[in-house]
């Protein structure tokens, strides 16, 4: 019996290979060339084992770089600071990746409907869901083993090298089995990639919070990808703890498997409701249906950097206890202005952190635009009486004032957080950090603008919108570490933006950034308001 | 009369394939045209020209009175569209999409919406992911026959519907005809076109083939002959698909010709004789049926 419910498995693989032929080895190369870069530029810059352990003494004092990448715990070899230094990011790549393929191959597949005419065939009713398990699987399985082949390459230990490919390959499977599940509970796949996504965000959250200070070390252990910081890499290569995400995706794989044969075709787990038989007089423009499209998506936003403000906040005291416990570090950072110093630098890190999150949204409610345009959705109310920017400007009031409100929510919480850990005044403290945050928009904006230049002007590549957001945040978050040359650096708006608080404010790179943002952003509603539509 | 669509030589070409090639297409104020044609003619991309959507190559089209590329917005207050497949708001129940709809083209009469919702057996209460496609249709049907359009375009708009829900719309497009509205009805459906349609126009290959009444449209065309003869049947060269099977004679004829023929079976003396204009249907299939001869080198798209 259970051979039928698995036939057709290897045809629809093949299926989702073919699909992504482009998307899933340009995922792969990303985060292997990632880990390389920065292994062959630790070799440049820190040639002998002297000048490494410096470093990495230097680094291992700084709290809000133990938030953001987890402690050191090889200081000694190119292949520990390479481990250091992409861990956590290729963990989080790792983990989007596989959510991201996952679902495209489940659930959006079926809420488009396109998994009916498959099911109809000779496929079994858990095919879908292992083929593209096994599909994620695949990607994780070349990301690991690509991972483990640069860092031999650069010449570092077997054993080092493969605990480190397979401890991003494992936290991808874990999160691939876990968007299996949220693609059974939720009933479109935009909500699965939420869910998925709250959850990535979630053991970021908790691994950052372990690593921060003393006394939270526990919350590393809940969190997958402090799983994946947990092997250690070269230190201590402790393979046991694979097991831990390993067992994980075995567990949410039986767990999904088995909400397959409970619910039918299209359908998630929540019941429908019924919703009201007449539109709200509200809802009687472009805009105010556009409000009604993107409010979900702003309100989850919202929570979550409520949420991660409220904890990265919190954890300030953290960080400076553990340049307290550290004299030579206190010294250093004494230098660097003090208790105040290491605080705002600490600050100002995490304010740009919620920068480049924020520009994720804002992307993505641009994107938003083609979604309806693509689905047909937008056909029948630009047949009514509505500007083509008219209709756009519904949307993109999100991105123009939804990513402000994000990065004022964040600096609130933020600042009110800090203040109730470190004491002092509270209104100071929100309002230093509501600055820190806010002043990210206009880089936000310029990343939102170049994707809408893109849909504006060329729609079929509409995806590459994202390109461009990578590239402004690759620029921004490994360009100094990997020393590229200032014209690189300044290619990103990320980099131009005064580091707050604690410096001064410099008008000229805010105002032209946003100018720039504006006149891309004119190009591409220019492109739109010409273009042929559908 | 005046003239509701006028469109003459509109050509569109997406990349190397020519959707629309010369297309001619003209709609009197009041009347229901019938928009026929294989698919992939080019008929939505006609629509989604006439709509503002799309932009045309070369050639000229005029809407109301207006441009539909530059007058989009005006002229869309005055137009009701109902797509061929009707994607809707997954969270957006279908009374709030019908509303809504409705509002962006300048409102529409709540007591024929309660009506209409009626008469096509639709929940308003349903969320938009929930409904079936003959349901979707239905939501965009509502909307369009709740307003005061001058103008219904309706592209396929019967695709999905039960027989029952069919007989619903052709009385909607007949009270709409009433009230003074102009229709342009793409269809496949031929029994609906022929007992809606004043006048249609067929279009094959993005190109205009055949326009006029449907009356007009059978004396273009032939005659089919069943007759039983007294003695052997003549073999005229004008006849066509001649099948003779002893003294039975079937085929073809051009209507100009029917009066010859008829003299040259009676020569034979007639038994007995069947003579019946070409259905709809036989119209459609002449047109329809690959003819290499003026089919282009790259097929129309959408």
């Amino acid at each position: 019996m259970s051979g039928y419910t698995l036939a057709g498995t290897g045809t629809l693989y093949r299926l989702a290979l073919r699909r992504d032929r482009i998307a899933l080895p340009v995922w792969v190369y990303i985060g292997t060339g990632m880990v390389a870069s920065t292994a062959f530029s630790f070799r440049k810059l820190y040639g002998d084992e002297a000048s490494r352990r410096t470093f990495a003494a230097g680094i291992d004092g700084n709290g809000s770089l133990r938030a953001l990448y987890g402690p050191i715990f090889d200081g000694s070899t190119i292949g520990g600071l390479t481990a250091w230094r992409m861990g956590v990011f290729g963990a989080v790549l790792a983990a989007l990746m596989s959510t991201l393929l996952v679902v495209r191959h489940t659930r959006a597949e079926e809420e488009d409907g396109r998994l009916e005419l498959i099911g109809a065939g000779a496929v079994g009713r858990r095919a879908p869901l292992t083929a593209a398990l096994a599909t994620a699987l695949t990607a994780d399985a070349a990301l690991a083993a690509l991972v483990t082949i640069v860092l031999l390459a650069a010449g570092q230990s077997a054993a080092g090298a493969l605990a480190f490919g397979l401890a991003l390959g494992a936290t991808g499977l874990f999160f691939a089995a876990l968007a299996a599940v949220t693609a059974q509970v939720a009933e479109t796949g935009r909500a699965a990639n939420g869910l998925a996504g709250a959850a990535i965000g979630i053991a970021f959250v908790l691994r950052a919070v372990g690593d921060s200070g003393s006394g939270t070390g526990w919350a590393v252990w809940l969190s997958p990808i402090g799983w994946s910081e947990q092997v250690r890499a070269f230190a201590d290569d402790r393979w046991w703890v694979l097991a831990l995400p390993l067992g994980g995706a075995a567990l949410l794989t039986v767990l999904a498997r088995a909400l397959v044969e409970h619910r039918d075709l299209g359908a998630g787990m929540l019941p429908q409701r019924p919703g009201p038989a007449a539109a709200a007089p509200g809802l009687a423009n472009a805009a105010a249906l556009a409000r009604r499209l993107q409010r979900g998506a702003l309100l989850g936003w919202a929570l979550a950097f409520a949420a991660g403000g409220a904890v990265f906040g919190s954890v300030a005291k953290g960080v400076v206890d553990l340049v307290g416990d550290n004299r030579q570090m206190a010294d250093l950072m004494a230098r660097l202005g003090g208790q105040q110093g290491v605080l705002n630098a600490y600050l100002s890190t995490i304010a740009g952190v919620f920068g480049m999150i924020a520009a994720v949204y804002a992307v993505q409610s641009v994107l938003r635009l083609r979604a309806e345009e693509s689905a047909g959705r937008a056909e029948p109310v630009l047949a009514g009486a509505v500007s083509r920017l008219r209709w756009a400007g519904g949307h993109l009031l999100f991105p123009l004032l939804g990513s402000a409100v994000l990065l004022a929510v964040v600096g609130a919480t933020a600042g009110l957080a800090q203040s109730a850990a470190l004491g002092g005044g509270t209104g100071d403290a929100v309002g230093r950090m509501l600055g820190a945050t806010l002043v990210q928009l206009p880089a936000v904006w310029l990343t939102a603008a170049v994707a809408l230049a893109v849909y504006g002007l060329l729609p079929r590549w509409t995806a590459a919108g994202w390109a461009g957001y990578g590239v402004f945040v690759l620029v921004a978050w490994l360009g100094p570490i990997l020393q590229l040359p200032q014209w690189v650096l300044d290619l990103s708006p990320f980099t131009h933006l005064p580091h707050l608080p604690g410096n001064a404010v410099t008008a000229a790179p805010l105002l032209w950034s946003t100018a720039l943002a504006a006149l891309v952003a004119l190009a591409g509603l220019a492109g739109l308001h010409r273009r042929d539509l559908g | 009369m005046t003239t509701a669509i006028s469109v003459s030589g509109l050509v569109k070409t997406f990349g190397r394939t020519r959707a629309l090639d010369g297309l001619d297409l003209t709609v009197e104020q009041g009347e229901v045209h019938g928009f026929l044609g294989p698919n992939g003619s080019g008929k939505s991309t006609t629509i989604r020209v006439l709509l503002g959507l799309l932009r045309a190559d070369s050639g000229t089209a005029t809407l109301l009175g207006g441009d539909p590329w530059r007058d989009a917005v005006p002229l869309h207050r005055r137009i009701a569209y109902v797509p061929g497949d009707v994607t809707l708001w997954r969270n957006l129940s279908g009374g709030e999409a019908i509303d809504l709809l409705g509002r962006l083209r300048g409102g529409l009469d709540p007591a024929r919406r309660a009506a209409l919702l009626e008469r096509f057996e639709l929940d308003p209460t349903k969320k938009g992911r929930s409904y079936s496609k003959g349901n979707r249709q239905k939501v965009a049907l509502v909307a369009a026959f709740a307003g005061d359009s001058d103008l219904l375009i309706l592209d396929e708009p019967t695709s999905g519907l039960d027989p029952l829900m069919e007989e619903v719309f052709r009385e909607c497009v007949g009270e709409a005809r009433e009230r003074g509205a102009t229709v342009l009805l793409s269809s496949h459906i031929l029994s609906e076109v022929e007992a809606l349609c004043d006048r249609v126009s067929i279009i094959r290959a993005g190109r205009t083939v055949e326009t006029g009444t449907l009356d007009e449209l059978r004396h273009l065309t032939r005659t089919s002959v069943d007759a039983v003869l007294t003695g052997p049947p003549p073999h005229p060269a004008y006849a066509h698909d001649l099948t003779v099977d002893g003294n039975r004679l079937r085929c073809h004829v051009d209507t100009e010709q029917l009066g010859t023929l008829l003299a040259e079976l009676t020569a034979v003396g007639v038994r007995s004789l069947t003579s019946r204009p070409p259905t709809l249907e036989e119209l459609f299939l002449r047109h329809y049926e690959n003819d290499p001869a003026d089919t282009p080198s790259t097929a129309a798209a959408r």
